[in-house]
């Protein structure tokens, strides 16, 4: 059994962010193990530009956005795994791996940052019903395909759901000589970030159908075309909406799944809303030393938002090695009106930072409503929002000031008020 | 000319091969799709029936229950996934007790050992997540699970390494009598041989009427399913049943042997046999009968969705032995459950009654055995660091949902009868057939396909030629 302190499981952005950090708090012995042959993560595909405003104040691209945490990583000699596979983590924090070279691995961590990112959700999870031929993509396959193999999924494309990679999908196979007939969505606004509606459909002229799904899928061994139909409120096909539209190709971008199939291994305790691991202020999960940051926690929209998550992940796994107490003082931080989730959705008052950022998503679009935190009952907070979108995360910021003046807190609430 | 030919090569048409491949013969299988297992084997409930369905006296009722008996040490021998697991039949109303008590009857009469009633108590116990309406159910402790994908796998490669013959993209045109034997025509080719053997599935009423006067008929009966995350897997232990209709055992809910839990199916005539489509109705129909089984369907867990094709005979029974007006006609037609328990003894009687037509003789030499199969994720660490010691393609995760390794792939292009198809590769190894449903694996598994066979990955395909997955490179068409 190989001992290291910190063992990161994933190299994409956020475990090559919580490495930096962690070396940074001054942790030298840490292991990164990433099942790719390259570091990096999805960014790698990811070949648009829009990433790191927040981070690095200029527009990258997303391979040279993780260039530079992957330069940060070889600067720091950061030891890394490369197409290694973890294939179990024990609550006792024993990391079990394999590779060609080094076989089977196991390694006693004193503390582990999952960053594994997260997957697509299938065809099969939405149950389209039809046939079942060639040329039915999840919009990350296509994107491989497209951006690292230099293959052609389809010539003429339908593409169901507008989350991000979808709409990204939608422009680069215009670009790339491919007819995107149109973008459906069911719910009556996109899943995906404004500016990428204008930018990637709007710009190329493809439709956004909102409140529109695929009903049927029709084709023997390759797909020939989709019934397209309107959906009312409750997200039922309204009868007789129903049109053909002949396509070679049906793209999903239906929502992306937090991988934590190794967190359930060690007895993670995992949120149902957000399919990630329930973490306190720390990023710490139910399973003492075992953390958790970006889209393996929640998935996020920006890339910039995964590496601060992931930062505080490595600083905070550091000072659990170094024995770091938290106190005994918990605030359960809860969901109020419009509010899907939070991440964290606890806070120790004793280890918070001078701001704890709370990371959340609304379960509607609200428009000209207001974001209202509550401690215990008593507002703190009314913010005037000229729109909230389930698309786009939201945050708020808690000053340790609030927490320390209120000895004897129980909860923070935080909800959208109409007025 | 060869001594048999048998058309189709799933479950019944590699059972009839790996039989007839004991004896001195020339054999060959002609099927119609680009790889074994592509119609109905690979789209049913993998169940191993206890036997207590078919009415006493008829073939279905007969053979079930000796594929039933000899399943176990059969899979065992051919490394074919298998659980013992027994099955419930449910009843929900007072009125059901003597319905429940008929079924245990017959199946008694049939020769199924350990058929017992229990109180709902007692099922509960069995099966906590049962639906609180449940009354009694009847238990069938020999009720098994089986990998309908292995089982045709297995058998057509024992078949194939014991000298049969195999050509597949080749679909009959014609079938007529010669002296001492039957041409038939094809799309690759005429071939001639002393015995055919209709194993045609859906199809086997047309070619049974191409030579014979007694006319079959068989109307498909389309059967949707769900298959659910393997993190539902244990919703239920046994397999579950409600009282038969009379479209069939009606909709079930079961783990696999695989350890995912699928529902269906549903049971609808239909016209085109070659429909296979899933249908809105027809899944939420699944679902909806399901509930009546088990406390709650994970709805949320579904991973695919899927449709079958009953070969339904209008008899009602299998149709089995030599065509009474055709000699050397053999028939193994209207092939609908209990199918896929049945076909081992289905494919031992055939080739027995074949071998006593033509006179054949036992080979010598033993039956060679199938090349191991190692699976990876189920192996102790221990055994996984030795299996990565001895080849280390086996520490190259290619599908991570199923944790299928680069060596379990390219084992499946390289054994007997390997694969060429993404799809063949998802039925050998289920590389693609877990929670991502191929998205992460697809790409790698094409190339490991393209390199092993030599070719672009523009030519690999999901299952037949026609079927490839990509279209061109960027920018081909600007």
């Amino acid at each position: 059994m190989i001992e290291k302190n910190l063992v990161i499981i994933g190299g994409g952005p956020a475990g090559l962010a919580a490495a930096v950090a962690a070396v940074d708090e001054g942790e030298r012995d840490i292991l990164i193990l990433e099942r790719d042959a390259v570091l990096g993560g999805i960014l790698n595909q990811c070949i648009h530009n829009g990433f790191g405003l927040h981070t690095f104040k200029e527009e990258l691209t997303g391979p040279e956005y993780s260039a530079r945490y992957v330069r940060q990583v070889e600067e720091r000699k950061i030891e890394a795994k490369l197409d290694t596979m973890v294939i179990d983590l024990s609550k006792e924090r024993v990391v079990t791996a394999i590779n060609e070279t080094d076989g089977l691995i196991q390694i006693q961590a004193k503390a582990v940052i999952l960053a594994m990112g997260c997957r697509e959700r299938p065809r099969g999870a939405l149950n389209i019903p039809g046939a079942r031929p060639a040329g039915i993509f999840s919009a990350g396959t296509a994107q491989r395909f497209v951006n690292i193999e230099g293959y052609m999924p389809g010539r003429e494309i339908v593409i169901l759901g507008s989350g991000d990679i979808g709409l990204i999908m939608a422009r680069r196979l215009t670009l790339e000589g491919a007819k995107v007939r149109m973008v459906c969505e069911i719910m009556p606004y996109s899943g995906g970030l404004k500016r990428n509606i204008v930018q990637c459909l709007d710009d190329y002229g493809i439709p956004l159908r909102l409140s529109h799904t695929v009903t049927k899928i029709h084709g023997k061994d390759r797909v020939e075309g989709v019934s397209v139909a309107a959906v009312d409120e409750n997200r039922l096909p309204i009868p007789g909406t129903e049109e053909f539209v002949p396509c070679d190709t049906l793209l999903l971008s239906v929502g992306l799944i937090p991988e934590n199939e190794l967190s359930r291994k060690a007895g993670v305790a995992i949120s149902q809303k957000t399919q990630g691991a329930v973490v306190d202020e720390s990023l710490e999960t139910s399973v003492p030393g075992i953390f958790a940051a970006g889209n393996v926690l929640h998935v996020h929209d920006l890339v910039d938002h995964v590496s601060t998550e992931a930062e505080l992940a490595g600083k905070n796994a550091v000072r659990f090695i170094r024995g770091l107490d938290k106190g005994p003082a918990v605030v359960m931080v809860e969901t109020g009106f419009g509010v899907r989730y939070t991440v964290p959705s606890t806070i120790h008052p004793a280890a918070a930072t001078s701001i704890t950022t709370i990371r959340f998503r609304t379960d509607n679009v609200y428009k000209d409503a207001y974001l209202t935190v509550l401690l215990d009952g008593e507002r703190v907070q009314h913010l005037k929002k000229r729109i909230l979108t389930p698309g786009e995360m939201e945050e708020v910021l808690i000053p340790a000031k609030w927490l320390l003046t209120r000895p004897g807190l129980q909860k923070i609430t935080i909800r959208v008020d109409k007025e | 000319m060869h001594d048999i030919l048998i058309i189709g090569a799933g479950v019944i048409g590699a059972s009839v091969a790996r039989a007839l491949s004991a004896y001195a013969a020339k054999t060959i299988v002609i099927e119609k799709n680009h790889d074994v297992c592509e119609e109905t084997s690979k789209a049913n409930s993998g169940i191993v029936h206890a036997g207590y369905d078919a009415h006493p006296g008829t073939n279905k009722a007969h053979y079930n229950l000796r594929g039933s008996r000899m399943m176990a040490a059969f899979c065992r021998e051919h490394q074919i996934p298998y659980r013992n697991n027994g099955s419930l039949v449910l009843g929900f109303a007072e009125e059901d007790l003597p319905k429940l008590e008929a079924l245990r009857d017959q199946g008694t009469k049939n020769g199924v050992e350990g058929l017992v009633i229990l109180s709902a108590a007692e099922a509960k116990r069995l099966e906590p997540n049962l639906n609180g309406e449940v009354k009694f159910a009847l238990l069938a402790p020999t009720g098994g699970i089986v990998d309908p994908f292995e089982l045709t796998i297995a058998q057509a490669e024992v078949a194939a390494i014991n000298g049969v013959e195999f050509a597949f993209d080749t679909k009959v045109e014609s079938i007529r009598p010669i002296a001492g034997g039957y041409r038939v025509s094809t799309t690759r080719g005429v071939y001639e041989a002393k015995v055919v053997v209709n194993c045609a599935g859906v199809r086997a009423d047309e070619l049974n009427n191409m030579v014979s006067s007694r006319k079959l008929s068989i109307t498909p009966r389309k059967g949707e399913y769900c298959l659910f995350d393997k993190q539902v897997g244990a919703l239920v232990d046994h397999t579950i049943f409600q009282l038969p209709t009379q479209y069939g055992k009606g909709v079930l809910v079961t783990p696999t042997a695989e350890g995912n839990l699928l529902i269906g199916p549903t049971a609808v005539d239909i016209e085109d046999k070659e429909d296979v489509s899933t249908t809105a109705e027809g899944l939420a129909e699944v679902v909806r009968k399901a509930k009546r089984s088990v406390l709650a369907v994970p709805t949320g867990f579904v991973i695919t969705a899927f449709a079958g094709l009953r070969a339904t005979e209008r008899g009602g029974d299998f149709v089995i032995g030599e065509a009474p007006d055709a000699p050397g006609f053999y028939n193994a037609a209207g092939i609908e459950s209990p199918g896929l328990t049945s076909a081992p003894a289905i494919g031992d009687d055939l080739a027995a009654q074949i071998a006593q037509a033509l006179r054949l003789t036992i080979k010598t030499t033993p039956m060679r055995k199938r090349p191991p199969v190692v699976r990876f994720e189920p192996l102790s660490f221990e055994d996984k660091a030795a299996a990565i010691r001895r080849d280390p393609a086996y520490g190259k995760i290619v599908c991570r949902c199923e944790l299928v390794t680069a060596a379990e792939i390219l084992d499946a292009i390289r054994r007997p009868l390997g694969a060429t198809t993404v799809d063949g590769i998802k039925r050998r190894t289920r590389a693609g057939s877990g929670r991502c449903q191929g998205g992460f694996c697809s790409p790698r598994v094409m190339h490991l396909l393209a390199g092993e066979l030599g070719l672009d990955p523009l030519a690999i395909a999901k299952y037949d030629k026609q079927s490839t997955i990509l279209v061109g490179f960027d920018k081909d068409d600007l």
